[in-house]
This record gives structure tokens, sequence and C-alpha cells, in this order.
């Protein structure tokens, strides 16, 4: 498919001897919400870490818009355009919420300044803070947590720590984003405004979304297809009602 | 007065000292035994320029601070860089072997006997009713500048706040696009500049150069270092500047002084049995 986004190619890896993930076939549509499901140590995680170059592939490759990023570091994929959140949250705890955003923003090419610069205090180091400080707001707006912007990381209440990890990735400028199980924990409530959000992404900013999620009203309320991994080989894929509903993948959740 | 002036300065030397420390451990995460050796390099630069080539001061200066971060890169690329995920033993143990290079290497280059150099004279003022050197009143006011301007950095700008996303998480960091080596190279490259500022200033109290000279401000800067709280850089200004006051004040006291370092190092033993992070360090959770 010549639109595809993301496609990967036939691809896995093996820790030792142990196939983690096999015979991976994705292609993913730009502006597509597509959801990657399956029971837990099915590979899920590990197909983002080799998404985001955290793992290098055994076998096959992928590519971001025709361009392959197998082999390239994990700033680099970044820079190409994927970012990820994580399963148990990584942010950068003893920093503040919108410095936590303004690292995702330090790569974009409007806000670049050599150290040279900083360290030299010209005017353009000043404009270009001002300018990041402006940008961060504004991405710490959409996911409601301005209000907070100069509390520690880690002193926001959970749900909103997993909203500030999106925030962050989205500071990066991705085309892809990866959500590795973004409503883990959330209350109802919480997951409602997540959803909301995620769909917010897309037709607002135009992100295409690969999403992990355990939650099947999350992933059946928002994305269109999915693929289902069971012990790193593909379940089944396909419109999500039609792979939820496979005798197969009802089998791989609550057994026979 | 002029013991609290002195103790001051001389714990600005280790604060500049500590600050390599505590940099490349809260970012690298690995103990550099080797950048006491960089004070030595610095050191031995001055003396070439101003005693061999017979330059002035300034010109001596700046060629110790270049040739201080040029060796810290250095060092980091040969020594380090291929070593970037392996045990940390064996990082510390490569640490260990940098410094001995080092020293071996000035031993050879300039013979083991201490030579003397002379930074030319400063003279002294007169501050609240003592006689303070001028030497002294410089290494206090460029000594706090540094620390300063190093703080605003790190607070302030876009380089700074990559810094300290690597030290808090380093993959993370690294996956929302921080270039992780080149953040490293730079930790490097301004502890090794310091270092440089803290060979000068050191020359100005102690004129001799000699292959072992870093060894022992190293040591009690990385003393410091771990009583402020390794990780830290606020922790660094204030272990270090501690520790200055402290042997400067032992070693006006006739009955203690001989036991100054002994008292140092047993304040580090105090601080740890109390605070084992030391004062400004952090709990790290354990990660999963």
């Amino acid at each position: 498919m010549a639109d595809a986004m993301l496609r990967t190619e036939n691809l896995g890896i093996s820790f030792g001897g142990l196939k983690a993930v096999q015979d991976l076939n994705l292609e993913i549509r730009r502006q597509q919400l597509y959801g990657l499901v399956g029971p837990n140590g099915a590979g899920k995680t590990t197909v983002f870490n080799m998404l985001t170059g955290v793992y290098q592939p055994t076998f096959g490759t992928f590519y971001l818009d025709g361009e392959e990023l197998k082999g390239k570091s994990q700033e680099k994929i970044n820079h190409r355009g994927i970012a990820r959140t994580f399963q148990n949250i990584r942010l950068f705890n003893n920093m503040s919420v919108i410095r936590n955003v303004m690292v995702g923003l330090h790569n974009q090419p409007e806000f670049r300044c050599t150290p040279a610069e900083s360290f030299l205090r010209l005017p353009r180091h000043f404009s270009t803070e001002y300018a990041m400080r402006d940008r961060a707001k504004e991405i710490l707006r959409i996911f409601d947590l301005e209000e907070e912007r100069n509390n520690l990381a880690c002193n926001l209440p959970y749900g909103k720590q997993r909203k500030l990890e999106i925030a962050r990735a989205l500071a990066t400028n991705p085309k892809l984003l990866l959500l590795d199980e973004p409503a883990a924990g959330m209350n109802p409530y919480e997951t409602e405004d997540l959803m909301r959000i995620v769909r917010g992404l897309r037709d607002d900013y135009g992100l295409t979304i690969l999403l992990i999620e355990h939650d099947m009203k999350f992933v059946s309320g928002l994305c269109d297809e999915i693929t289902v991994l069971n012990f790193g080989t593909v379940l089944t894929q396909g419109p999500t009602d039609r792979a939820l509903s496979d005798p197969e993948v009802i089998k791989a959740y609550i057994g026979e | 007065m002029s013991v609290l002036f002195d103790g001051l300065s001389l714990g600005a030397i280790y604060a500049m000292i500590a600050l390599g420390y505590t940099m490349v451990y809260g970012i690298a995460k690995m103990l550099n035994f080797a950048h006491g050796d960089i004070i030595m390099v610095g050191a031995y630069a001055i003396y070439t320029t101003m005693v061999f080539w017979g330059k002035g001061l300034w010109v001596a200066v700046i060629g110790a601070a270049v040739l201080c971060t040029l060796m810290g890169i250095l060092m980091e690329k040969l020594a380090y860089k291929p070593l970037r995920g392996a045990s940390p033993l064996a990082v510390l143990i490569t640490a260990i072997g940098v410094s001995y290079l080092l020293q071996s290497l000035a031993q050879l280059i300039f013979g083991v006997t201490p030579r003397p150099v002379n930074l030319g004279s400063f003279g002294s003022v007169e501050i609240l009713g003592a006689s303070i050197p001028v030497s002294t009143v410089l290494t206090l006011v460029i000594g706090a500048v540094l620390m300063a301007g190093l703080t605003l950095f790190v607070n302030k700008t876009n380089t700074g706040r990559a810094m300290q996303a690597v030290s808090e998480d380093r993959g993370a960091a690294q996956l929302m696009g921080v270039n992780v080596n080149f953040i490293i190279m730079i930790t490097f490259a301004i502890g090794s500049a310091l270092a440089a500022a803290a060979s000068v200033f050191y020359l100005m109290q102690i004129p001799l150069v000699e292959p072992l000279l870093g060894s022992m401000p190293g040591i009690k800067a990385f003393t410091a270092a771990v009583i402020g709280g390794i990780g830290s850089i606020p922790g660094a200004m204030i272990g270090g500047v501690m520790l200055g006051v402290i042997e400067k004040i032992c070693l006006s006291i006739d009955a203690i002084k001989d036991y100054t370092t002994a008292i140092e190092f047993g304040l580090l033993i105090l601080i740890l049995l109390v605070r084992p992070i030391g004062l400004l360090g952090k709990k790290r959770r354990e990660k999963v």
C-alpha cells in the first residue's frame, strides 16, 4: 500500500533462542488510530521498543513514510518522527511539568540554539527561550495541564502524569505517536477524557497513533483497526470489531 | 577573619573540582577518577606556557582552559564512550587507568621533580581589618561567578535542560530526541574547563607543579561532592566550600592541625552515617 505511513516487513526479534516477536507486518495509514492488543507477554511493548530503536530487530525491517528506520539510533528515529510514551511512566520526575515538555521541544529546528549562543546569552537565546515557553504552554493546554506547569512532575496525580507523558512526546513533533497503555490505571472518567484527547490529536494535529491497551472499551472506542498478538505472533489483524470477536482471540484471552 | 577568607577560597577551588565529579556522575552515571588529574594537566599547561614559552598569565590561563577542555572530551571519547552500557565496575577501573596514564605521561614528559611556577604577585587588600591576598579574593569572586554561570546554564538553557533530563532518565531522554552522546561530551567539557580554572587558583596558592598534583585536591573534591550529595550541583558547591573552610580552620589551630585530613574524611564518614545520600542528594527510586 503506497499511502502507508508506517510499514513493517516481517519484523521480528529473538532474545537468545526465544523469538519474542516474529513476522509482524503492519500497515498504518496516515491519521489512523491503530491498536496493538494481546495478553500480557505477547510482545507488544517489544514491538514499540523495536520501532523506537531501543531494540534492534533481528529480522525484517520497518519504514516511516517510505524511509527505512531500522538500525537508526533512538534519537534519530525520534527526529524522523516517531515518539512514544511508556507503560510504566518515565517522566523526568524532579523537573517541573513545563521543563519536561521543553526537553521534548529542544530539538525542534525553530528552537535550535547552540550551547555557545546560550553561553554568551545572545539575543537569540532569550527569544528562543520565550518561544519555547509559549509553545510548551500551548501543548500543556491541550492536556489541561497548564495550571500545573510549575509543579514537579512527580507530584502530579497519576492520571495527569500519564497525560504529561503524551504531552512530552507530542512536543518532539512526531508524525507517529506510540502510546503504551495510556489508560492503564485511569478511572472511567479519566479514560473518557483521554479518548477525547487522543481523538483530538488525530483530528486537530494530524497525528497517526499506534496504541497498546488492555481496556477493550478504549480500544474499540478509538481504533478502527487492530492487530492482536499472542506469544509474539500475529493472531489476527483487521477492523476492530471483527478482530475482537475472532474465536482465536477470545481463546487467547480467556482460554478455552 | 583571614582564616575564613582562606577557607572560602580553598573551598571555591574544591567546589569547582567537585562540580566536575558531580556533573559527570549525575549525567554519565560514572565516577571519573581521572578528573583530579585534569587539574594537573592544566597546571602543566600553565607551567609550559609561562616558563618554557615565556608568555603572560592570560595566555597561560586560556591555554590551560582550552587544553583541559579538549582533554576532557578526548578522555570521554577514547576511554569511556566505548564502555557506554558496560558494567559500572569496568568503567570505574578504566577511570583509574586513565588517571594513572595521565600521571605517568606527565612523569615521562616533565620528570618527577616538582617545578616552581610563579604566576606573579598580586599584593593584598584590606578587608574588614584583615589583610587578604588579592589572589584569594580573585579565587572567591571568579569561583562564585563561574558557579553562578553554571547554575544559570543548567537551569535556563536548552542544553542545560537536556543535561538534567539525561541525568533523570537517560533512556527516556534519548527517546525524546536528546542526543545523549553530545550531552555527555558537553558535560565532560564543562567539568574539565572548571578543573582548568581550579588549576589556576591552585597554583596561586601552591606555586609548584608535579605529576601527582591533582590527586589530593581530586580526592578532597570528590569527598566534597559526596558530602554535598553526588549528582547535585548545589550540593557540590556547598560541600566544597564547607570542606575548604573546615580545612583552613583546622590548620589554624595548632592542637589539631596535624589531624586536618583525618578530620575531613571523618566528617565524610559522619555525614554518610547520618545521611547516606549526602546533604542535598536525592533519593532515587528503584526502577523496575
